[in-house]
């Protein structure tokens, strides 16, 4: 099903200018451990290099990647060529913060091999930014999305948040058409939830932030994927929408179908031969580990055929390619579950896939308990 | 050789037997004080985490009185709650004497009365004890007058103490070795004792405790218990300490335990004799009266696999509580389970606790019911404590069910309330007694289907916790009884069903629609609940189906946490029954006859 079945490299860049309140990704809103860090992450790839054949993508992801120097993220890209291999035509991407975009960064994002690039824009609307903590403005965004197509990017991802307090629909319809002028390849529109340990989740527990009702959660995301489906996207996973087939995130695929992913730097998780393995979520931790010349490794977990069976499921129920018929046991389900699936809308069936409707997606959290 | 001397202590609930114990124990240096805890004696879990006793327990004291005669005191501390009566019963058949404690501040109340009255069939020695004197509001004059007017004993013999404090422990002491006879029987005779108790331990077998009436018993003895005619080798003989500590014999008068390899659980009945294979005594000792269920539930295993273990559990459990009864029950919905009879609503709720933490047993317990009589229009009469078994409406010619006395302790000011949650209850023909001043007792008759419908839930809360109740079977009485369905998705679960009053019919059938709707979780599809008579939908609630259920991300490390989620509801869903498409948890069962939350 998935075509990307290469090796994914992910890495994680633990530095944001400033902490998002809503944001449960482990970084810091500090630069002082910037050059600690890279000479632990030099480590870490070295210690990986005989591990991983092939990969073909690679996600620069974090944390704030471009908070970084043109020159240390050179330094990573050099390093990274050195010890890994990567396919032609990769897919290399970079999360980037609009602020950070200035056409020498673009250009030196575009020289150094990226050929995809990941926007935070989050929102247009001012009050919503503020809301979010967000450090730069809608403005900066569209001047950060010309200069990208200025540099030559040709496949650019927009990340939009939605379901905020106080949103209108309407508002928010505003803002996918803003984004729409840009025509962007890829569109991640995530709903606002709320993480343990952040802000927003004890502002929420104090009742200084009411989350969006159930119903309206549910027009929200109903109408996000008609209207950009009506503008020629395709809705490919819970919150992920391609202009074409051929961006699909290729990286973010990998996650979804079991395919190997190996990720680098704090927290950073890592998947290989059914074995799931994380970094300590700590800056200190995982350089002092590699100082020592040990792996940062925190914790790992063996899967089961039953838990990558659920997994394939799970996953499998939240895009739009759903998960082989072969991963469930049809027979020993109880009463005749598919069909019922099938009559209430949840999901169709696609040659040997079960595969999830739109209104399906809506509950694809709750599908997976429904087979054994 | 140490004089004997077999007593228990018996009260209404909560008046200080356990605490009284405690302090016996620790005068006579049983336990070392560094390993003391409050109400040592209750030493079940379930029995701690709920303060109050569910099981009579035997603990042997020696002791040394001041004249200095050596003892050993097998002193039974009883439960107080109405529904473990049967305990009661059971421990004074070991006994020659009792003590009687009263509440200084709380004075006589229903359960003193009973088990006076419990100790006077048994012909046994009761000395009158008034605890709490510690009490700011204890009243010993007060006391003293009911122990003469509703007890008619001498108040002259009763003992002052403060189990909190420790006063007055030796006198009670003293007392017993005074007037409480010693046990008479003769070790001459062949072996005759009364099992009372008894548990099943995996290793040993099962553990028989037992009063030996006549005769003696040692290790190397074959025994057999008559009524089955079973007969074991004895492995060991003991006393209750706190603990089993075992001893070389057990001899006539002496309270103790049997370790005899009795792997089989059907051998060991309760209220059983046991005597010598070799030299049997002619004849059983009468054992005890039959105890008469009040409450009827089923109880399924979740899963069908589980009949056999729940089957095993339960002949097992009864080992250890004799006041359960149980036959074989099937139902459409929840496939093969068993009938169970229960001495009340507390005892059910027990019941079902204890057979989930001690066996490991799922289970769903249907909606309690009393035993209704009917008589049908071919002149047939049909006992039915089952709503599965409830019969064609058109056939009934008369249909009754049972009333009972119930008594209700409160101070005055909460007379009101109490007087309308009892007519509420379909209770007539009030009466009222003042037994000490600011103190009332309202009698009532009433169905007993109502008592056992949440009824000792709202009298605690409507009187704060200060109502105390008891009842008395009364008589039979014509009503008109209806069966209420309920239909989940349009099913039938029989398991929901129950016999009700048809003015209580519609209500009964509302909150049972509401209750379910909280307990059972919303599902992809839209559920209606409906209370039914006969073909008429009299109430309904819908559980609306979830709207949104899906997080926004799910990358890498959220992978991990998403799985161990479904996992676990994975889980929780296996140990729901499914009921047509409808998952339904085992508390919805119990939710239907529980309080509405008001
Ligand atoms: N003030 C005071 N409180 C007491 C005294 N004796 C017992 N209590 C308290 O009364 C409560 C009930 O005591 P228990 O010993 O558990 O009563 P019980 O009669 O064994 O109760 P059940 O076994 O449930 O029938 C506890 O909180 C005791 O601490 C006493 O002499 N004075
Ligand atoms: S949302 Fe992005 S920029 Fe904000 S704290 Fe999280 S990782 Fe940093
Ligand atoms: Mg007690």
């Amino acid at each position: 099903m998935n075509p990307y079945q290469k090796n994914g490299l992910y890495i994680h860049v633990p530095f944001c200018r400033t902490k998002c309140p809503y944001c449960g990704f482990y970084s810091i809103a500090s630069t002082s451990l910037i050059s600690r860090w890279l000479e632990a992450l030099k480590k870490e790839v070295v210690y990986y290099k005989d591990r991983f054949e092939y990969f073909d993508s690679l996600y620069l992801g974090g944390g704030t990647p471009t908070l970084l120097s043109t020159r240390d993220l050179e330094k990573i890209m050099q390093h990274l060529f050195a010890h890994f291999d990567f396919v032609p035509n990769t897919e290399f991407t970079i999360e980037a913060n609009p602020g950070d975009l200035t056409s020498d960064k673009a250009d030196g994002l575009k020289a150094m091999g990226f050929n995809r690039v990941n926007l935070g824009v989050q929102s247009f609307n001012p009050q919503e930014l503020l809301f979010l903590g967000r450090s730069h403005t809608g403005e900066e965004a569209e001047s950060a999305l010309k200069t990208l197509r200025a540099s030559g990017f040709e496949n650019v991802g927009i990340d939009l948040i939605y379901g905020l307090d106080g949103q209108s629909l309407k508002g928010w319809i505003n803002t996918l058409n803003r984004t729409l002028t840009f025509q962007p390849e890829h569109i991640s529109c995530y709903q606002l939830t709320f993480e343990k340990q952040t802000p927003f989740w004890n502002m929420r527990k104090k009742g200084m932030i009411t989350p969006i009702g159930e119903k309206e959660e549910r027009s929200f995301f109903l109408t996000t994927s008609r209207f950009l489906e009506e503008k020629g996207y395709i809705h490919y996973e819970i919150s992920n929408f391609a202009r074409e087939k051929i961006y699909y995130s290729h990286h973010n695929y990998k996650y979804w179908y079991h395919v190997p992913y190996l990720g680098l730097g704090p927290s950073a998780h890592s998947f290989q031969n059914k074995t799931r393995w994380w970094n300590f979520r700590s800056i200190r931790r995982y350089c002092e580990a590699l100082e020592e010349h040990k792996a940062p490794v925190e914790g790992h977990e063996d899967l089961t055929n039953n838990q990558m069976r659920l997994e394939s499921i799970a996953l499998g129920l939240r895009t739009r390619d759903g998960f082989a018929i072969k991963e469930t046991d049809l027979e020993s389900q109880s009463g005749d579950i598919l069909s019922r699936l099938q009559i209430s809308g949840f999901l169709t069936i696609k040659k040997d896939r079960i595969v999830p409707t739109r209104k399906g997606f809506l509950v694809a959290d709750h599908l997976p308990l429904c087979f054994q | 050789m140490p004089q004997i001397r077999n007593f228990s202590i018996i009260a209404h609930i909560d008046h200080g037997k356990s605490t009284l114990a405690d302090r016996m124990i620790q005068l006579t240096g049983l336990v070392e004080s560094r390993n003391f805890r409050d109400q040592i004696l209750d030493n079940m879990d379930i029995e701690r985490e709920r303060g109050i006793t569910i099981k009579s327990q035997a603990v042997n004291l020696p002791y040394v009185n001041s004249k200095g005669e050596e003892f050993e005191l097998n002193l039974i501390d009883t439960p107080g709650h109405v529904d473990f009566s049967y305990e009661v019963s059971r421990a004074l058949a070991s006994c020659e004497g009792v003590l009687l404690l009263i509440d200084a501040s709380q004075g006589v109340e229903a359960q003193t009365v009973a088990n006076l009255f419990a100790a006077m069939e048994h012909d046994l020695t009761i000395i009158p004890v008034i605890n709490k004197i510690d009490l700011p509001s204890a009243d010993i004059d007060q006391v003293r007058e009911q122990i003469e007017v509703d007890l008619a004993l001498d108040s002259d013999m009763a003992i002052l103490c403060s189990a909190k404090e420790g006063t007055g422990i030796e006198e009670v002491l003293e007392a017993i070795t005074a007037y409480i006879p010693p046990p008479e029987g003769n070790v001459d005779q062949p072996l005759s004792a009364l099992i009372f108790d008894a548990h099943y331990d995996p290793f040993r077998g099962t553990i028989v405790s037992l009063r030996v009436f006549a005769g003696r018993v040692r290790p190397g003895d074959t025994i057999r218990l008559m009524s089955t005619g079973a007969t074991h080798k004895v492995e060991e003989t003991g006393i209750f300490r706190l603990g089993r500590e075992p001893r070389d014999a057990l001899s006539a008068g002496e309270v103790g335990y049997i370790i005899a390899g009795i792997k089989t659980v059907s051998d060991t009945k309760i209220g059983d004799t046991i005597t010598q294979d070799a030299d049997p005594s002619p004849s059983p000792l009468p054992g005890f009266r039959e105890v008469k269920p009040v409450v009827f539930s089923s109880v399924y295993p979740v899963t069908s696999e589980d009949y056999q273990g729940l089957t095993e559990a339960l002949e097992k459990y009864k080992l250890n509580d004799a006041a359960l009864v149980f036959q074989k029950d099937s139902s459409a919905a929840l496939g093969l389970g068993f009938r169970c009879g229960f001495l009340g609503l507390l005892h059910l709720e027990i019941v079902q606790e204890r057979l989930e933490r001690e066996f490991g047993q799922s289970l769903i317990m249907t909606v309690p019911t009393v035993e209704y009589h009917f008589t049908l229009t071919n002149g047939e009469t049909l006992s039915v404590d089952n709503p599965l078994y409830y019969p064609d409406p058109a056939t009934i010619e008369k249909a009754m069910e049972p009333f009972i006395k119930t008594s209700i302790f409160i101070p005055e000011r909460y007379v009101g309330v109490v007087m309308d949650l009892c007519l509420e209850r379909r209770g007539v023909n009030s009466r009222f007694s003042y037994p000490t001043p600011g103190r009332i007792e309202i009698q009532f008759d009433m169905p007993l289907a109502e008592v056992i419908y949440d009824f000792y839930d709202r009298l605690k809360t409507v009187t704060q916790g200060y109502g105390s109740f008891d009842y008395d079977l009364l008589d039979y009485r014509k009503n008109d009884l209806v069966k209420l369905d309920i239909l989940v998705n349009g099913e039938r679960v029989d398991a929901l069903s129950q016999i009700v009053h048809r003015d209580r019919a519609r209500s009964r059938a509302l909150n049972a629609c509401e209750r379910l709707k909280e307990e059972i979780p919303r599902h992809l599809f839209k559920i209606p609940i409906q209370g039914a008579i006969g073909g008429t939908i009299v109430a309904r609630s819908t559980i609306s189906p979830f709207r949104k259920d899906v997080t926004a991300k799910c990358y890498g490390g959220d992978i991990t946490r998403k799985r161990k989620l479904l996992e676990k509801q994975k889980k929780g869903k296996k140990r729901m029954k499914m009921i047509g498409s409808v998952a339904i948890p085992q508390s919805a069962f119990v939710a239907v006859f529980k309080a509405d939350n008001k």
